[in-house]
């Protein structure tokens, strides 16, 4: 049963079955690795929050982390972006995080679950719909009209972007899942190849393993990124209504 | 070898159609809703309490200690300024001191130098003067002594002269006369000196 390359990504229940009103919300090897992430975040910024004029790494590493995210806010959603800061850091570190935990072997990748990418997005999606309108009125509307279009073209431009900003959440979450399920599956077949080819044979699938490992380590730091820079896209739209 | 190659291929094909057989038997275990809602409760909760924990009680600290970071940093940029400007300042100082004293030592010197010049002048001068006075006083002596020593001479020439007769002869001859021949001799002898 290892060497489906699928395995890796089932979910099964840790500890006892908890359910409230036949709802079951039982701890599993999903929410193991949620927590796992969640307390490495807080531990690892907790320790870089020293008062110190000259940081020591940890503190270094939490102090560029906040200001490459916050350059990141700034560059792509301006000034106005700023009180969402703590939520974009919150989500660009967990998304980061659980990528990175999913690449320690036999552990597993909370993002290359649809559900879980797709409850961000859909938040995501939800909350700059919601701030749009708050911000702009119905004149929110006015986003799916870009100006400097010809009358007769109007119709179909507005119902083209209407469908792409409803697609967003759905982008938004496949791109992280695929993403991950991906990388993972294709690491998990060429280790199978490895094992079945033997000392012989498996030498080059073993190198690509390799290669694939630094590449899936790149895009669980890529994707998080995407993730964080499209949110901070979405927000732009709704604070500055550029169309 | 050839054989050993094939064999491996094929088993690699093998497996290849297994684990996709496999995984389709087996399906996407992401699209198994079966604990979709536990996924959704889990991620909602730990990520609900990351953000708030980091919003509420890291990030601000970090942010903080970025803000002192950097009024401290600028704070000392402008100490360092001004303890600049501060020496700068003490070097101009310095150097018009230095200018100062160079003019002043200049202007004792220069006046030093005309104090002994002019002692100098002076010592000369009035030296110049006694040794004209000198000289006059020579002059006038040599000229005196001139005149007297002609005098003298003719007298001497004159006594002698008549002694000589007086003597040769016998008897005095006329003093007068004696004289005037006496003079016109020493007459004769003194333009043939001076002539000469």
């Amino acid at each position: 049963m290892a060497a489906n390359p699928m395995y890796q990504f089932n979910v099964y229940r840790i500890g006892p079955e908890i359910k409230i009103n036949s709802i079951d919300i039982s701890f599993t090897n999903a929410s193991l690795f949620m927590v796992i992430s969640s307390l490495a975040i807080l531990i690892i910024f907790n320790l870089g929050t020293k008062r110190s004029i000259i940081p020591n790494k940890i503190q270094l590493l939490a102090e560029l982390s906040y200001s490459f995210i916050s350059k990141m806010i700034s560059d792509t959603a301006g000034s106005k972006a700023k009180p969402y800061f703590s939520f974009i850091f919150s989500l660009f570190m967990f998304v980061l995080f659980c990528n990175m935990f999913g690449m320690i072997p036999y552990s597993f990748t909370v993002t290359s679950h649809i559900i879980v990418t797709f409850v961000l997005a859909a938040f995501i999606f939800i909350g700059v719909t919601v701030i749009g309108f708050i911000k702009h009125g119905l004149g929110y509307l006015k986003l799916f009209v870009p100006s400097g279009v010809p009358m007769v073209l109007l119709p179909l431009i507005v119902v083209i972007e209407i469908i792409s900003y409803l697609s967003r959440p759905i982008s938004l979450s496949v791109r992280l899942f695929a993403n991950m399920m991906a990388g993972h599956t294709m690491m998990k077949v060429f280790g199978g190849f490895v094992v079945s080819l033997g000392i012989v044979g498996g030498w080059l699938p073993l190198g690509f393993s390799v290669a694939l490992t630094g590449l899936e380590i790149l895009v669980a730091f890529l994707q998080a990124y995407v993730f964080a820079i499209l949110t901070c896209i979405y927000l732009n739209d709704a604070l500055n209504l550029h169309h | 070898m050839l054989k050993k190659i094939i064999f491996k291929f094929l088993n690699l094909s093998l497996i290849f159609t297994y684990s996709a057989q496999s995984a389709e038997s087996g399906g996407m275990p992401q699209l198994n809703p079966e604990f979709w809602i536990s996924q959704i409760f889990w991620l909602v909760l730990t990520f609900g309490l990351l953000f708030i924990i980091l919003s509420k009680f890291i990030l601000p600290k970090i942010s903080n200690n970025l803000e002192t970071r950097k009024s401290q940093i600028l704070e000392n940029i402008e100490t360092a300024d001004k303890q600049r400007e501060e020496a700068e300042k003490k070097v101009k100082e310095f150097d018009k001191i230095i200018n100062d004293t160079k003019v002043e030592a200049k202007n004792v010197f220069n006046s030093e130098r005309q104090k002994v010049l002019d002692d100098i002048n002076n010592k000369r001068l009035s030296l110049e003067k006694d040794i004209e006075q000198e000289i006059i006083k020579a002059e006038k002596e040599i000229d005196q002594l001139k005149k007297t020593s002609q005098e003298k001479v003719t007298k001497i020439a004159t006594e002698t002269s008549s002694d000589l007769i007086k003597q040769l002869i016998g008897e005095d001859i006329n003093k007068s006369s004696l004289s005037a021949i006496v003079e016109d001799l020493s007459k004769k002898e003194m333009e043939k000196h001076n002539g000469i």
